[in-house]
């Protein structure tokens, strides 16, 4: 007999520690009886733990529907109504994503770009301010020489006052203490300061083709200038519905729009403004599910799927967060020889022709031979049909190849398909065939 | 022998038709719950099921469920239709969104499930 656990287990889980169905689906057992009694539903919030951090905005996603779950220990909205309708918001119009859980550093000093580039493995002490740049963090590790320990966003912030450098590292929640505490071991005696601010402060993202519309309609006309002209990769400040903001051009869906850091008294009136220029024009507010069905179309990597602390940043396509030349951080001489020798298995999409999803774990076989395993698999809401993202063997990694998934006790085909799934045109907000 | 639904405690229905089959659902509270609803493996014709025993699985966007049968029996139709209308479920969850018709075992077995009112109690003490 398949047991639900099992399968629960199995399907859509982020490994950062967080969002495990385990968790969010409650299981009744009878001392009476040996079976589960599979109760399908996600937890109470007021049963879950009450240690879970909360971000501003937590009050307002539990007044709008917002089913809560235990994300890296925080009590974050998996979905409001429909994983599916918000999905499809934030690809049709725009979507509202509380990101105040991921972990938001300061550094500062004299010393701080030189510092910070010296454990980073992309190039920060030149860069311009309003410049964001997508990088590893890592540290040495004896074994195997390096061990990644998160994937990050680095920003240069204006000079403080004294005319000294300040730059900015957002992370992902589930590596925020494990990333403060190495990069205090690393701090020099003067010269540096780190400081985490990331209960001082929230982050909101506003993703989708009308975003920076929305966004723009709570600015002032100079300001809403600015916010259009910024290129991708790059962040301003602005006044955004009354309160203080940084504005960057990132995001984490695959489309166009801004994540926004405030102070976190700001949260909620910034979130409230957000959320109501946007109503007449489709914008949805977004859980963390849509957040995941969005970045995995995009085909963009999460820290404890695609990305660990063993992996080879060539081999899963992260080439561009990796900059050797002429320069070290910790780990570089062991990327250098897998980039000198490339040798495992290579990141890949794969595209389903059903709906039934592989998820993180499944073994993909090509023929009798197991030749690698899912990193992440969902439905995909754009393309109507079932993806993937998974390591195999190099020999079978050519766009076209016939694999199969086992998903449970069933092989499932799918055929290697190129990375993005989805990419957003420059001007239509067309969905992919 | 039970002449209304019956429901089991992990929110399947079951309904004894004129028939002498019953045919086997899911609440209305189990399809809300759930949202997002992709795939639907139905069993094979002919499969035998015993009481509280998978028969198909049920599969939303986060997460996939068993469907459990709640008598034993023979699995004599499917509602083959209906894993690519899922929104029935949605829409009809208790005729049109029926989902096997089983010959059961032992028909007194219906009378150990929950009647109408006791599974309304226990949707009530649902966390939610």
């Amino acid at each position: 007999m398949r047991s639900a656990a099992r399968w629960q287990r199995e399907a859509g889980s982020f490994r950062q520690g967080s969002y495990n169905p385990a968790n969010a689906w409650r299981f009744a057992r009878r001392s009476s009886d040996q079976r589960p009694l599979p109760v399908l539903f996600p937890t109470n919030p007021r049963h879950m733990s009450q240690m879970l951090l909360q971000t501003p905005l937590c009050g307002w996603h539990e007044s709008h529907g917002g089913r809560m779950v235990d994300f890296a220990g925080w009590k974050m909205p998996v979905q409001y109504a429909s994983i599916v309708d918000e999905h499809l918001a934030t690809r049709r119009a725009a979507g509202l994503f509380d990101v105040s859980h991921m972990g938001r550093l300061a550094v500062q000093g004299p010393a701080a770009s030189a510092w910070l580039e010296s454990l980073l493995t992309r190039r920060v002490a030149g860069i311009e301010p309003g410049r964001v740049r997508y990088t590893l963090i890592t540290s040495d590790a004896a074994d195997s020489g390096v061990a990644v320990l998160d994937d990050a966003l680095v920003s240069r912030d204006v000079d403080a006052a004294d005319g000294t450098p300040r730059l900015a590292l957002v992370v992902n929640a589930s590596n925020r203490e494990k990333v403060v505490a190495w990069l205090r071991t690393k701090l020099p005696p003067a010269g540096v300061t780190l400081m985490d601010r990331t209960s001082d402060t929230a982050m909101i993202a506003v993703q989708g083709p009308v975003a920076i519309d929305i966004v723009c309609q709570l600015c002032d006309p100079l300001e809403a200038a600015q916010i259009r002209q910024l290129g991708n990769y790059r962040a301003t400040t602005a006044t955004v519905a009354g309160q203080p903001a940084a504005v960057s051009r990132t995001g984490y869906t695959g489309e166009d729009g801004v994540e926004l850091i405030v102070a976190a008294a700001a949260a909620v009136p910034v979130w409230d403004a957000v959320y109501a220029a946007g109503a007449s024009a489709g914008l949805l507010a977004c859980g963390l599910g849509a957040r995941d069905t969005l970045r995995l179309e995009a085909g963009m990597p999460l820290y404890g799927h695609e990305l660990r602390a063993d992996s080879d940043p060539f081999a899963i396509g992260l080439d561009l967060a990796v900059n050797l030349e002429g320069r070290s951080f910790p780990g570089s001489g062991r990327f250098a020889a897998l980039r000198d020798r490339p040798a495992g298995r290579v990141r890949v999409g794969l595209a389903f022709d059903s709906k039934r999803s592989a998820r993180e774990g499944n073994s993909v076989w090509h023929g009798d031979r197991e030749v690698g395993v899912v990193t992440s698999g969902s439905f995909s809401p754009t393309l109507q049909r079932s993806i993937a993202m998974s390591m195999v063997d190099r020999d079978v990694a050519t766009a076209g190849t016939a694999l199969d998934v086992l998903i449970r006790d069933t092989r499932q085909a799918a055929t290697v398909a190129p990375l993005p799934f989805y990419r957003r045109l420059a001007k239509a907000p067309a969905l992919q065939p | 022998m039970a002449a209304e639904m019956r429901f089991a405690k992990s929110h399947e229905w079951v309904r004894p038709e004129p028939s002498g089959l019953a045919t086997v659902g899911v609440s209305a509270y189990a399809v809300a719950a759930l949202t997002d609803l992709v795939f639907m493996q139905l069993p094979a014709v002919g499969r035998r099921v015993k009481a509280g025993e998978s028969f198909g699985e049920i599969e939303s966007v986060k997460a996939v469920s068993d469907l459990y049968s709640p008598v034993s029996g023979e699995i004599v139709e499917v509602n083959a239709a209906l894993p690519n209308a899922l929104e029935t479920l949605g829409k009809d969850p208790y005729n049109a969104g029926w989902i096997i018709r089983i010959r059961p075992d032992n028909p007194t077995e219906l009378d150990t499930l929950l009647d109408q009112a006791a599974y309304d109690s226990l949707v009530k003490s649902q966390p939610h």
